[in-house]
């Protein structure tokens, strides 16, 4: 039974969750009448290829972010090695480049008419060629050198916060590193490794701008194909329920497998446990160094090198412009998902009754959402607050009934925050959860209440998971297209939609002055949230 | 004393959240790209003092916007490529037709909607490319041989989910009716040298790089590409000479249902169809402006001139949805 207390959560957490219910029922709304012709055709000429070309993507990605992420993870935090110092944080770099361009980088960089293979010819004449780079496997490298940050930053902090003793019991007790890998530290740290590895597949789900550089059929693009072809939104919205429902089985397994796990509270390691030598250090840097190349170093060098043939050409005085609306959409966009979530994240914490807790976790189900039904999904669902609520009230009041939300910044940075505040709600849950309910029992036996415990008990210990939690909001929010593109005011032209104007035109070269810029953007919060996650483990 | 009234009537409107629309000002929602028509605006700014603001973004998501919006409409205008695309706006409901006897003076009536509820601004013809290396003109002659045994292996082409290619196949379909055109398209995707492009810049650059010797692309994305390497061994071909012509396309412009400033767009929209604005419209982009009065770039123009097709570009909508569901069958991805 829930508590009185506990009841004034209620409006709060449902008001959050009604927000982002009202897209997701637009979506099933959309079941109301089912067009039958293009159902019956997707069903016979596509749906096999495309999930199948769909489950490929996902174990393929599953499996390399895995891979990747553990294993930069184990020896950057648990190994010394030379170059480990600046690998750790570099390896996070990569995180601030969007899918979309390594996809166009990559492609433009490797395929036949690229300078790689065309000067691969010009030297060893025209037998010798790369395999094929508009491929499955294409795809999956490029998904894969993108998303594993997730995997590697919280594999990182999860081995880092495993601590001393545990790891030199198992030494004492005659365990090879190997082992105590296997039987201590990985099975400690899955958790971590689940909730990274769930965040790289919804990524891989929703996306569709990587997907389509390489002309590869999913079942995202099949979403959009419906819609933009047949101009068919209903039967869109129906597949995407139908992508919903798979990604929500998904996040469901994830919690399971998580279990109820605990945060350590072990002392913090300071030394390295395993201090490599000799081919093995140097293969611990190779593998590290080679990672970091391919995901980060390369693409930017050629981004550079576009840049200086095509894309300086077109900077103008207009590109502050860009630049401070992208930063300030950013910004604000942190601030209110963070704010949010953090209300939610005390909710769940101060009255976990079911109601608050199913209410939590529909709040957190936008981010698996391709982007454009999403944004198309809000969109209907504010026009309709518009027309329904907004004009009759405005009406009223003897206002000028006109719509106040659709084409608002307001309703941008709602959009925002449905679809990404999952993203900030990891973070603080955690954070909150280090908090151990002794501490506000104790502030509060002590006379402490309200605001005054919350600003100087809980504020000061959320500060470092806040921060987190607002730096991977606002970098998503750079790199966000489809809503951006869909709600943004007149003159509120970023980054991100100066991207898909290029690339849309096929100007990959050109796209590299705002995808550069964009990176170089995104470069600041991300060394920001590298700094913060070394300090606040170590 | 007359100023602080107007001040006073602006801030209340202001307050109330209701955005003050002068009437000297036209939205409009743009599936073109920002630097291929903010010159445009710019320059019909310069001349009238219209302000003009738009927002980019697909065709799909802008019509849906003003669908949704309905009758508190932002937009007055939708300007997008592609017939196909215009005709979906009009089913949609979200244009409101108008007759002008300016456009109509302006635009040849195949390249406007019958029911005047669009009309086009800028053309592309959607032609064969060849590699001038490998390939003599001698041995073209239509889009349907291009399905021929003998380019095995040699036809690059862009992928079936960008609706030019989707306008290409409906205008086969009512040339040659479905069953010959699916065979046409079964032999095109046969003659694939390497999986479809997901752009014609990709595609002429391949045939550029010898990976394949025709492709089918937009006549400007051939110009840009050829200003940036005039040493590009690549040259367009004018196919169907001989029976129907070229397949063109266009840009087109029209009025939404609810417009909030429909005076003042329309006559935007008739300025658009006059000479001046032609020559940047089409010249930006090197297309073919749309006014036969107006001549071409001279880069447009020494592409030679050609026979185009006389399908009015309707088509392309009525028959997309068939269109895109041959491809699938095709395997043309």
């Amino acid at each position: 039974m829930a508590h009185p207390a506990q009841r004034r959560w209620y409006p709060l957490v449902f008001a959050v969750a009604a927000l982002v219910l009202l897209p997701l029922s637009v979506l099933l709304l959309s079941w109301q009448t089912i067009d039958q012709q293009i159902w019956s055709h997707l069903w016979e000429t596509q749906m096999t290829r495309l999930l199948g070309n769909t489950l490929q993507l996902i174990v393929g990605v599953g499996i390399g972010v895995t891979l990747l992420g553990v294993s930069l993870a184990w020896l950057t935090s648990l190994c010394e090695f030379p170059g480990r110092r600046w690998l750790d944080w570099a390896l996070m770099l990569p995180f601030a480049i969007p899918a979309y361009v390594l996809a166009f980088v990559f492609v433009g960089l490797l395929d036949f008419a690229g300078p790689v293979q065309s000067l691969m010819r010009e030297w060893f004449g025209t037998g010798l060629r790369l395999p094929r780079v508009r491929s499955t496997g294409g795809v999956i490298i490029v998904l894969v050198l993108v998303f594993y940050p997730y995997v590697y930053l919280l594999a990182r902090t999860a081995f880092l916060a495993q601590g001393k003793g545990l790891m030199e019991a198992a030494r004492v007790l005659g365990q090879s590193p190997w082992q105590a890998f296997w039987r201590v530290a990985l099975p400690m740290a899955r958790p971590a490794i689940g909730a990274g590895v769930a965040l790289a597949l919804m990524e891989t789900l929703a996306d569709f701008g990587a997907v389509s550089v390489f002309n590869f059929d999913t079942f995202t693009t099949a979403i959009y194909k419906t819609w933009y072809g047949f101009f068919s939104l209903s039967s869109a919205a129906q597949l995407a329920s139908l992508l919903l429902l798979a990604v929500m089985v998904v996040l469901y397994g994830e919690r399971r497998a998580r279990g109820a796990s605990r945060p350590t509270n072990e002392r913090p390691r300071v030394k390295a446990l395993y201090h490599l030598r000799g081919i093995k250090a140097w293969a611990a840097s190779g593998w590290c160094l080679l990672v970091f190349a391919c995901a980060f170093v390369i693409p930017l060098l050629q981004l550079v090198v576009w840049f200086w043939q095509r894309g300086r050409f077109d900077l103008d005085e207009r590109y502050t412009g860009l630049i401070l609306h992208t930063l300030y959409l950013g910004g604000i966009a942190a601030l209110v998902t963070v704010s949010v979530a953090l209300l939610l994240a005390f909710a769940n914490r101060l009255a976990p009754t079911r109601a608050i807790r199913s209410g939590v976790s529909l709040a957190n189900v936008g981010y698996a959402l391709p982007g454009s039904v999403l944004a198309v999904s809000i969109m209907l669902a504010f026009s309709y607050l518009d027309r329904e609520l907004v004009i009759p009230l405005s009406n009223l009041l003897g206002g000028a009934g006109k719509p106040l939300l659709l084409g608002s910044l307001a309703a941008l940075v709602l959009a925002y925050m449905v679809r990404f505040i999952a993203v900030a709600y990891g973070p603080l849950e955690n954070s909150l959860a280090r908090i151990r309910p002794s501490l506000p029992e104790a502030a509060r036996s002590l006379g402490g209440s309200g605001p005054r415990l919350f600003f100087t008990v809980y504020l000061p210990l959320l500060v470092p998971g806040a921060l987190s939690a607002a730096l991977l909001v606002f970098v998503d929010v750079l790199k966000e297209m489809p809503a951006t593109l869909l709600m943004r005011p007149f003159g509120w032209d970023t980054l991100a939609v100066r991207i898909f104007e290029m690339t849309s035109e096929g100007e990959w070269a050109r796209a590299s002055l705002p995808a550069l810029t964009l990176v170089l953007v995104g470069l600041l919060p991300v060394i920001g949230l590298i700094r913060r996650s070394a300090r606040q483990i170590g | 004393m007359q100023a602080s009234k107007r001040f006073l009537a602006a801030l209340t409107l202001t307050v109330l959240g209701g955005t003050a629309q002068a009437a000297d000002e036209v939205v409009v929602y743009s599936s073109r790209i920002d630097e291929l028509i903010k010159p445009v605006f710019d320059a019909y700014t310069a001349e009238t003092g219209v302000k003009i603001k738009f927002i980019t973004d697909k065709e799909a998501p802008l019509m849906q916007r003003i669908k949704a919006e309905g009758q508190n409409a932002t937009a007055d205008l939708l300007l997008t490529v592609d017939a196909g695309n215009l005709w979906q706006a009009e089913q949609m409901g979200i244009l409101q037709p108008f007759t002008s006897l300016v456009i109509d003076a302006n635009i040849p009536s195949q390249y406007r909607s019958s029911t005047h509820a669009w009309t086009g601004l800028s053309l592309r013809a959607r032609t064969i490319a060849y590699s001038t290396d490998r390939v003599k003109p001698a041995e073209l002659s239509t889009y349907e041989e291009l399905a021929y045994k003998n380019w095995e292996g040699r036809l690059c082409l862009r992928t079936a989910k960008k609706v030019y290619n989707q306008s290409l196949t409906a205008t086969l379909i009512e040339t040659h009716g479905a069953e010959a055109s699916e065979k046409i398209l079964k032999g095109w995707v046969n003659n694939l040298s390497t999986d479809v492009f997901s752009d014609d810049i990709a595609v002429l650059e391949a045939i550029n790089a010898g990976q394949c010797d025709v492709g089918i692309v937009n006549t400007y994305y051939y110009g840009r590409l050829h200003k940036q390497n005039p040493k590009l061994a690549v040259a367009l071909f004018w196919p169907n000479q001989s029976d129907r012509g070229v397949h063109v396309n266009l840009s087109g412009i029209g009025l939404t249902k609810y417009a909030p400033h429909p005076d003042a767009a329309k006559a935007l929209v008739e300025w658009m169809t006059g000479p001046e604005a032609q020559k940047i419209f089409a010249g930006i982009n090197q297309e073919f402006p749309a006014n036969p009065k107006v001549a071409p770039s001279e880069e447009v123009a020494s592409w030679g001139q050609f026979k185009a097709d006389t399908i009015p570009v309707e088509v392309a909508g009525r028959r997309q949805a068939e269109a895109i569901r041959m491809m699938d069958r095709a395997g043309w991805n």
